[in-house]
Formats: structure tokens, C-alpha cells, sequence
């Protein structure tokens, strides 16, 4: 994106362009780790839906399901709020991510 | 209904708030602007004005809480000294930077330490970098109306800066004069309707007000800031003519005394003129051809209007009520200086620091100040550059 000149920049340092996830992906800043859903031991509490601060974390008809990895960012939150033993939600290694949260 | 009352300094800015009646006054009080914020908060309770009183914690909180509202979309003032003023250093430069026209009355007062109370010009000096506009008063009279040019100024979408309104402590502050006080709705409608630049509270239209600027956006910001400070001369200039015509008192970037024919000049900010404009007269009885120039606005500084109107004389000498330690000359010396550096012809220039910690600057001070360019304009010769009045060597 071109950067405006000062002469186009709106005054006092506000950034009109308001800021969307829709258009930001959060899963871009992941940096060699990922939420993996394990379903065998979920006791569907909804405590890593609850804490996820990227809503990253994707259910249907009331059931967590798995990981939008779109968003997640790979900070372990969910992880450490699981209450199941084992975990039902852990990070897991990854070799690299790109912008849209596509693997390679 | 105009008025004639009289009032001290600290009054003609609450009597001038009052009739402004600002969205939000948020003020920490400080000797010797308290009885601004004072006269504020009765003013509150007995229902004169509509606007929220809020007293934080602080003035650093006091110029917090100015600038949250001023954001938020308010029209806002606060008063302050000093220690005052020095802690809300770092939101000085927020407000400039967001281009908040917040207005603030300024009882100047020496810093610490030692600690003293009295006037001096240490506090809005420190903060002449923080991109603040600053005007300094003469007199009650004038203290009355650069605060309520202060909001037209500060508002006028081409400046959008915030505005210091410096009055000497003490010497202005409390002291009483008669002071013209124009009709409630002749100041109203002389300010105008208030409109914020994208206020936050706008719901509908959401944005990032202050966002972390890098090294790709920062500069570009900056130069924009400095764009509203470098546009407010038309602006100052304009209402200062509009108030004349409106109430009878017009006012420019500076004020000259006996400069028509005038061979030598000092120039002196805020209260001291008057004491300076006494001795002026009486210099002129004995012979001199000396006049006075007293700058109102020194932010922006008049460079160029302030260069002509100094240029053609033999010899200048400058007063700072402040210090600046280890520089070349005080703040105010070192823009004139600077301002006649273009100048083929320029005259000699002094500089005298004086009044710090409200010591009195008198006649008699004046007059070794008269002497000494009377010398420098005959001989072309000046043997100290920097000096002080009325201290005791």
C-alpha cells in the first residue's frame, strides 16, 4: 500500500482506515507453533473458545470442533486454560506459515 | 451586559471560562493560578456554568483528562503553574500532537528549586517546544481577552493547536485592575459553535486516535503538527482584528511604544512592559530616542514582522524573565537574534535577565538598561553581550 505524504494525511495523528480482523489476519503472526484440537478427551467446556483472545476457535451446534487457523496466533492460552488431562488443546510444531494462515 | 469590574488576574480568566463555559474544565489547583480553578468550581456549584468540573489527582491526570475530552469531541480549558505545568510535561506534547485545541491558563511561575512562588517565565519557557501556541498577557485586561481569542485561535480548523495563556504570577494574577467585561452572549457568539475533528464520541464512525507510528508514519506526522502552528499567524491575526471590531481592543503579534522615531528599543514580554513603557517616557524626557516592543505571541514566534520592526535601530536590548542555562542568551534573545540574522542592517543586540522568582524589575532598571544602548547606539560597541538586572553581584 502507498504511504500518503504528510499533506494527505488526516489531521492529528488518527487512523481513519478502521481496523478490521476481516482484512488482518492474527494467523500471519505465528511463528512456529499452532493450537492442535485433540476431540478424544474434550469435555466441552468451552474455557479455550472462552479465553482465546482471536475467537480462533471454531465450534458447531454447540460442540468445539477445531482451530481457525486463520487467526490463531499460536499463543498457547488455550493450552494452559484446558482442564483436561491430558490437555485436549495443545500447540503443536509447525514449519512455517504465510500471510492467510495457509501451511507449506 | 458589559462591565467594568474590578478583578485580578485569576478572576478575568474565570470571569472569561464562565462566559466560555467550556464542554469540560479539568484542573489541579497550584499557587498562583488556584484561584482560577477556584472561582471554576463555584462558579459550578452555583450553577453558572454547564460544563463538567473535574479535579483529578494531578495535573499530569488534569492534562489527562483534558485531552480524553477534548478528544472525546469537547470544547476544554485548565488552568495551571509551574510544578503544575512541569508535570504535565509528557501530555503537552499528546494534546500538540492530536492536535487537541485545548485552552490553558498559565499563572507563570518560577521552578523549583529553589522553591518560590512568584512570577517568572521558567514554566511556558520549558514548554516552547512542546508545539503549544503562547501568548503572554500585559495586564488583567488583556489576560481577559487573549483567553477568549485563545479559543478561536486553538479551534480554527487551519491551527487545531492547543493554546498556553500566560499571565506573571502574582504581579497579574493578583493583582486587582479595572477590567472590561464584555456581555455573556457577545462572547459566546465571539467564539462560536464548537466542533471536534473526528470526536470518538462519533460511534458510528470509528478510528485509532494515537496509534504507534514507526518510522514510516512519524515524521509525516510531525511535519502535519507543525503545519497548524505555522498557520495560526493569519488565524491570530484575523480574530485579533475581529475582537477589536467586535469589543474595541484589537491586538497583533506584538505591541510597540514610541518606536516611530525611536534610534533604540527594549523588548520586554507580560508585565514588565508596563513598568517599561513608565520608564520609556521618562528616558524620552531626558533625551533618548528610545521605544519599547512587547511580543504577545511567542509561539509561533514572529520572525519576520518582529525582524522589520527591530532592524533599522542602533541597538536592542532584549529581557527574559527566565533562564537558559548554558545556552547563548535566553529564549526570548536568542529569537530575536535570530530573527534579525537576514537583515543587511541590523542593530546591536543585549540581552538582560531579569525579575526570576519574582524579583521586582523597576523604573530605575529600565533606565541602566537605557543608558547602556545609549552608549552601545553611540560608541557601536557592546562589551557584554549577556547580563543581569537587579541582582545583586
Amino acid at each position: 500500500m502507498k504511504k500518503e505524504t504528510w499533506k494527505e494525511l488526516p489531521i492529528g495523528s488518527v487512523n481513519l482506515r478502521t481496523a478490521s480482523s476481516r482484512e488482518n489476519l492474527t494467523g500471519t503472526w505465528r511463528s512456529g507453533e499452532k493450537a492442535s484440537f485433540i476431540v478424544e478427551t474434550c469435555i466441552q467446556c468451552f474455557f479455550c473458545w472462552l479465553y482465546c483472545p482471536h475467537f480462533a476457535i471454531l465450534h458447531e451446534e454447540g460442540k468445539v470442533t477445531g482451530v481457525n487457523y486463520d487467526y490463531c496466533t499460536g499463543c498457547g492460552l488455550c493450552e494452559s486454560v484446558c482442564p483436561t488431562d491430558p490437555k485436549s488443546i495443545v500447540l503443536i510444531k509447525e514449519e512455517l506459515t504465510l500471510a492467510g494462515g495457509e501451511e507449506k | 451586559m458589559k462591565t467594568l469590574k474590578p478583578l485580578n488576574g485569576n478572576q478575568t480568566i474565570a470571569e472569561a471560562a464562565r462566559q466560555v463555559d467550556p464542554d469540560v474544565v479539568a484542573a489541579y489547583p497550584i499557587t498562583p493560578s488556584t484561584a482560577i480553578v477556584e472561582s471554576i468550581a463555584q462558579f459550578k456549584a452555583d450553577g453558572l456554568i454547564t460544563g463538567e468540573f473535574v479535579c483529578p489527582e494531578s495535573e499530569h491526570s488534569a492534562m489527562s483528562v483534558c485531552i480524553g475530552a477534548a478528544a472525546a469531541g469537547g470544547r476544554v480549558m485548565t488552568a495551571t503553574s509551574s510544578q503544575g505545568l512541569a508535570l504535565m510535561w509528557e501530555m503537552l506534547y499528546i494534546a500538540a500532537g492530536l492536535r487537541l485545541p485545548i485552552v490553558a491558563a498559565i499563572a507563570n511561575r518560577a521552578l523549583s528549586a529553589p522553591i518560590n512562588i512568584h512570577g517568572d517565565h521558567s514554566d511556558t519557557m520549558g514548554a516552547r517546544d512542546s508545539g503549544w501556541i503562547q501568548i503572554y498577557s500585559e495586564n488583567c485586561q488583556e489576560a481577559y481577552d487573549n483567553f477568549i481569542q485563545a479559543f478561536r485561535i486553538a479551534e480554527h480548523m487551519d491551527v487545531r493547536t492547543p493554546v498556553f495563556v500566560g499571565l506573571d504570577g502574582f504581579i497579574i494574577s493578583h493583582s486587582v485592575e479595572v477590567v472590561q467585561i464584555e456581555d455573556d452572549d457577545e462572547v459566546k457568539k465571539f467564539i462560536g459553535e464548537y466542533r471536534g475533528v473526528h470526536p470518538l464520541l462519533e460511534t458510528d464512525r470509528k478510528i485509532t486516535m494515537g496509534p504507534i507510528d514507526f518510522t514510516d508514519y512519524y515524521f509525516e506526522h510531525k511535519r502535519s503538527q507543525i503545519e497548524g502552528i505555522e498557520n495560526a499567524p493569519a488565524v491570530i491575526e484575523a480574530v485579533g482584528q475581529e475582537f477589536g471590531r467586535v469589543f474595541g481592543r484589537s491586538y497583533g503579534f506584538f505591541e510597540t511604544y514610541n518606536m516611530d522615531d525611536a534610534e533604540m528599543a527594549i523588548v520586554v514580554m507580560s508585565s514588565a512592559a508596563g513598568t517599561g513603557k513608565d520608564a520609556v517616557d521618562e528616558m524620552r524626557k531626558d533625551g533618548l530616542k528610545i521605544g519599547l516592543l512587547k511580543p504577545r505571541i511567542f509561539r509561533p514566534f514572529p520572525n519576520e514582522k518582529i525582524g522589520e520592526a527591530l532592524a533599522g535601530l542602533k541597538a536592542v536590548a532584549v529581557l527574559d524573565r527566565t533562564s537558559s542555562p548554558g545556552a547563548f542568551g535566553a529564549p526570548l534573545f536568542a529569537e530575536i537574534r535570530n530573527a534579525l540574522y537576514d537583515f543587511p542592517e541590523r542593530p546591536k543586540l543585549v540581552n538582560y535577565v531579569y525579575g526570576l522568582g519574582g524579583r521586582d524589575i523597576k523604573v530605575e532598571h529600565f533606565k541602566d538598561v537605557g543608558a547602556k544602548l545609549d552608549i552601545i547606539s553611540r560608541t557601536g560597541k557592546v562589551d557584554e553581550v549577556t547580563g543581569y538586572l537587579n541582582l545583586r553581584e
